[in-house]
């Protein structure tokens, strides 16, 4: 039903092994280059020591989270869900958290620190 | 070229332990460097890999056989995208898509992190290399793809006519791709673990995580329940099959994760369940794949026994053993803030749809390893049927819709009562009406947990109708944007929120598509000759001619004979659809001498075309029964194989055995048999799957992220109201 | 409303209802079950009256149609050899059904003899394999 196709298979196998040969080089040269290339360049120590930069990191995603709780009560208050009494409460409460959060950063910022710019 | 495969796969998992051990030597010791070369080691798999898999691909697409995957499951007459697709309907191929498209996720992961986290990276990227080791260690010792058979069969066995289906080409490489993602959360839950690190970004980044893994699994598990439902003995869309419910398990975890998440963001509570939850559903994604495996368990997927079971167990193993020890070792880090402020709170609402979900796993979970719990108990296995794993998901399926209704009619932190009480009259309201019309216009009180689900959707599409309703108005009032615009803006303002809601619609569809489907499901399997006809619920179905083609094979599924049935259906005399349901015959690897035409009909086991009429309102499904074991006309098949000359040659023996197989495709046309017909009619079969595109839409809108100049904005009006409160202009 | 005792009680009544409600799913499930059996193992240990869910393969040769939509068959074990029982079948057959593929069947034993519940049939996703050399 097929014609055969094993004669025509040997005489391209040395060809084929020479690709792959090509292949496998190609593959393992690529491997080493990247693998290395942080050793290569010169990496400084960063721009912030990095406690403090994980610190600032969690800090800023706390304080996104909680201007987002800050907008979800407002939305609740406006879809019918809170008094007006129980809104200013929680709202009142958000902000003080809110404003916790800053004064961690800020205190976090204030403290001496070896370049201008922070990483994260 | 198959050489090149193998010292590639060799390669990657070299750079995998490579990579293992620099990250975690660059974290130990604070070098940077080393951090970064192991970071890279995650990309230069993804090259690798991707030059395995190009390697397999085209072994497949130009039909090498003398690679032993591809002649056990390819032929020369598998058509073109099913030849590409059978590179995973073997063990070696799938476990080699597994690690590539784990290396995809896993490169992306790492990129999106690469200033974040740093502390955390590090671990993340040994864990998820330590799962490429592992699957490249068992491709490389165990089952690999690149094995060769010199010299090579001229042609295949060809891919299994019943996995010829668009399905094939997206079903694995999606749930695939669920199962693979689950590791990513997983990585970054153990890094935060290790390093004592469970805060806000780290919620941030795993939270996606998740999000992406719902997702894919999600589709994956759709297109498998469609799949199956387009087979006869596959158990319509869902059976309880124990791969099936191995899918779902980590699919309701992370959907209870993604609540309680929100709850760890807002109030620092439950940190050892939300860490437990990430741990839990990564375990049973891979427990998932392990099963698909193994053959430990029966199912349509289990083939038997395979040479992973031991080290998948002991993967299994290691991730439990790992997970307790790091909850237990941290739990200093793991106490929480602050405890609930109100029972009625979304919060509270949230913990109860997690008790929900957590508890439907444990039923499924309970269900599904029944075979090897029994064993262990008694001695004996023992399996547990569909009508166990309802009893118990259907209440709780229940209570998921209310649950789902009454969540978003609660604020935050602390609702009113008196609002929230005022918020349930409408969705009620709508409840009751549903009732009503449940008892009176549509008659549905035979099956009385279907009418409680429908007015527990109706509770809860109306109230998230309610919900957006009025973020609506309030958005136009407030911002003075046309009505359209200010839609858009509400939803692109608010995507978690919104996507959530859109979410909550979709499941609630697909439960309301399951449950009338399931109760209201007509079936008929009776044999008629032409002209007979047998009624289906309200429906009539008339067996009105036969069809028989020879090589223009409707389906594009490579069959040479397709024999088929044409059924008119009516309803109350009026006529409503044709269907066309058929049976596909599959050649033979070679021609059989003195069999030429058995040859071409015999190969592997005729695969049933169902017929499907899909609307709104219910699906009509058809399917003929392949005569079991016998070829069609058999008497005519063997005389036609006398008359077929064998001392001509092959290509000519062909031919004359296509003319014989023409005359007698002819003849079943004219003189038909009796044919056994399966024949369903199930309502509201469509909103199942339209129902859970809704919830994936609504998991994409949740997961785009927010364009920066919005972000920005939001933040500016919040950062401005709060600093008014430090008292700075 | 959050006290360290109120949250302790509310704690331990959960996990008390916890308990009982799995307690009861776990002896419904031993009182429910079926025994998963191969044909070998159900010739030795059957007996009627019991409902069993059987696994193997058909036996080449072996299927016969007899009158009234039944379906006769041999089934073997999975891992080959053993006795093989036969299946008396009635409903839908799975398109995938055929000689020496692994399907599952619900049913009785009577007389020697498996008497399938109808339409209980579920045939294995034919994906391949490698199996290995010793059985599981």
């Amino acid at each position: 039903m097929h014609a055969r196709r094993r004669s025509s298979r040997r005489s391209s196998a040395a060809p084929s092994s020479l690709l792959a040969a090509l292949v496998i080089a190609a593959l393992v040269a690529f491997v080493v280059w990247v693998l290395s290339a942080p050793f290569r360049r010169r990496v400084g120590p960063g721009p912030e020591p990095p406690a403090r930069a994980d610190e600032r990191e969690a800090l800023e995603s706390a304080k996104e989270a909680k201007y987002a709780e800050i907008r979800d009560n407002e939305t609740d208050y406006r879809t019918g869900k809170l008094s007006e009494e129980d809104f200013r409460a929680l709202e009142v409460a958000l902000r003080a958290e809110a404003v916790e959060i800053l004064r961690r950063i800020d205190q976090l910022s204030a403290a001496p620190l070896a370049s201008g710019r922070t990483a994260g | 070229m198959a050489f090149a495969g193998r010292i590639a796969l060799v390669v990657a998992l070299a750079v995998t332990l490579y990579g293992i051990g620099a990250s975690l030597y660059g974290a130990r010791r604070g070098r940077r460097d080393w951090v970064d070369s192991g970071r890279r080691s995650v990309y230069a798999l993804v090259v690798i890999l991707t030059v395995a898999m190009a390697i397999l691909e085209a072994a497949f697409l130009r039909s090498d056989f003398s690679y032993n995957t591809v002649a056990n499951t390819s032929s020369t007459t598998t058509p073109f995208l099913y030849r590409a697709a059978a590179l995973w309907s073997s063990q070696e191929g799938s476990l080699l898509l597994w690690v590539w498209l784990l290396s995809i996720w896993a490169s992306v992961a790492i990129r999106m992190t690469r200033n974040r986290l740093r502390d955390v990276v590090p671990y993340a990227t040994s864990v998820l290399l330590g799962f490429g080791a592992f699957f490249t260690m068992l491709l490389v010792f165990f089952d690999s793809p690149f094995t060769q058979t010199h010299p090579a069969p001229v042609d295949g066995a060809g891919l299994e006519p019943l996995l010829r289906n668009p399905s094939m080409l997206i079903h694995p490489p999606m749930l695939y791709s669920g199962y693979t993602f689950f590791t990513i959360p997983f990585a970054f839950a153990v890094g935060a673990l290790i390093v004592r690190r469970v805060d806000a970004e780290w919620i941030r980044v795993t939270r996606r995580f998740a999000l992406a893994s719902w997702l894919f699994l999600g589709i994956g598990i759709l297109l498998g329940a469609h799949w199956s439902y387009y087979d006869l003995g596959w158990g319509g869309y869902w059976g309880w099959d124990a791969v099936e419910n191995a899918a779902l398990m980590p699919w309701l975890i992370s959907t209870a994760f993604l609540h309680s998440v929100m709850i760890q963001e807002r109030r620092g509570m439950l940190k050892v369940w939300n860490a437990s939850l990430v741990l839990g559903a990564s375990t049973l994604a891979i427990v998932g794949t392990f099963l698909v495996r193994s053959g430990v368990l029966s199912s349509i997927h289990a083939f038997g026994a395979s040479t992973l079971g031991v080290p998948f167990v002991i993967l299994i193993g290691a991730m439990v053993a790992g997970s307790v020890y790091l909850v237990i070792s941290r739990r200093a880090v793991l106490r929480s803030e602050h405890a609930l402020d109100s029972l009625v709170s979304r919060e509270a609402v949230f913990l109860l749809n997690n008790i929900v979900l957590v508890g439907l796993c444990f039923v499924i979970f309970w269900g599904t390893f029944f075979p090897l719990i029994s064993k262990a108990a008694t001695g004996t296995s023992a399996t547990v049927a569909a009508p166990w794993f309802d009893r118990y998901t259907v209440p709780l399926a229940l209570a998921l819709v209310f649950l789902s209704g009454v969540g978003p009619l609660i604020a935050w932190r602390r609702a009113t009562l008196a609002n929230a009480i005022r918020n349930f009259t409408l969705p009620l309201a709508a409840a009751a009406l549903m009732a009503i019309l449940a008892f009176t216009v549509v008659p549905l009180h035979s099956s009385p947990t279907t009418v409680v689900l429908f007015c527990g959707a109706a509770f809860a599409v109306s109230g998230i109708g309610q919900e957006f309703w009025r973020g609506w108005r309030a958005r136009i009032a407030s911002a003075h944007e046309s009505a359209p615009v200010a839609l858009l803006a509400m939803i692109r303002r608010n995507r978690r929120r919104y996507g959530g809601y859109i979410a909550h619609v979709g499941i609630t569809v697909v439960l309301v598509g399951v449950a009338a489907s399931s109760a209201f499901q007509h079936e008929q399997t009776v044999t008629m000759g032409v002209g007979q006809s047998v009624h289906v619920g309200a429906y009539t179905e008339r067996y009105v001619a036969a069809t028989g083609t020879v090589d223009s094979d409707p389906n594009h599924t490579g069959a040479t004979l397709t024999l088929g049935a044409v059924l008119r259906v009516t309803r109350g005399g009026h006529y409503v659809t044709t269907l066309t349901p058929s049976d596909g015959f599959y050649p033979a690897a070679g021609v059989m001498p003195g069999a030429a035409v058995s040859s071409l009909i015999g190969g592997q086991t005729a695969v049933s075309e169902v017929a499907l009429d899909s609307s709104p309102r219910r699906d009509l499904w058809a399917a003929i029964t392949p005569p079991e074991g016998q070829l069609p006309e058999s008497k005519l098949v063997s005389r036609a194989d006398r008359i077929d000359p064998t001392n001509i040659p092959g290509s000519d023996q062909v031919a004359i055995a296509y003319r014989l197989l023409r005359a007698i495709s002819a003849y079943y046309r004219h003189h038909p048999p009796p044919v056994t017909f399966t024949l369903l009619a199930s309502p509201l079969v469509m909103w199942i799957w339209i129902g859970g595109l809704i919830v994936l839409g609504g998991g994409l809108v949740a997961i785009w992220p927010a364009p920066s100049a919005l972000r920005r904005r939001a933040h500016a009006r919040s950062a401005a109201i709060v600093a008014q409160e430090l008292g700075r202009a | 409303m959050s006290s360290p005792r109120k949250r302790t009680i509310r704690l331990v009544v959960c996990l008390a209802i916890a308990v009982v409600l799995a307690s009861g799913l776990i002896y419904t499930s031993f009182a429910a079950s079926d025994p998963a059996l191969s044909p070998s193992q159900l010739l030795r240990t059957g007996h009627a009256g019991q409902i069993y869910q059987l696994t193997g393969t058909v036996v080449q040769h072996s299927v016969r149609n007899r009158a009234g939509g039944v379906l006769d068959f041999r089934l073997a074990d999975r891992s080959g050899g053993g006795r093989s029982i036969v299946v008396a079948y009635t409903g839908s057959v799975p398109s995938a059904f055929a000689p020496t593929r692994e399907l599952i069947v619900t049913g009785q034993v009577r007389g020697g003899r498996f008497l399938a519940q109808p339409n209980s049939m579920i045939t294995k996703c034919p994906s391949k394999y490698t199996a290995a050399p010793a059985g599981e």
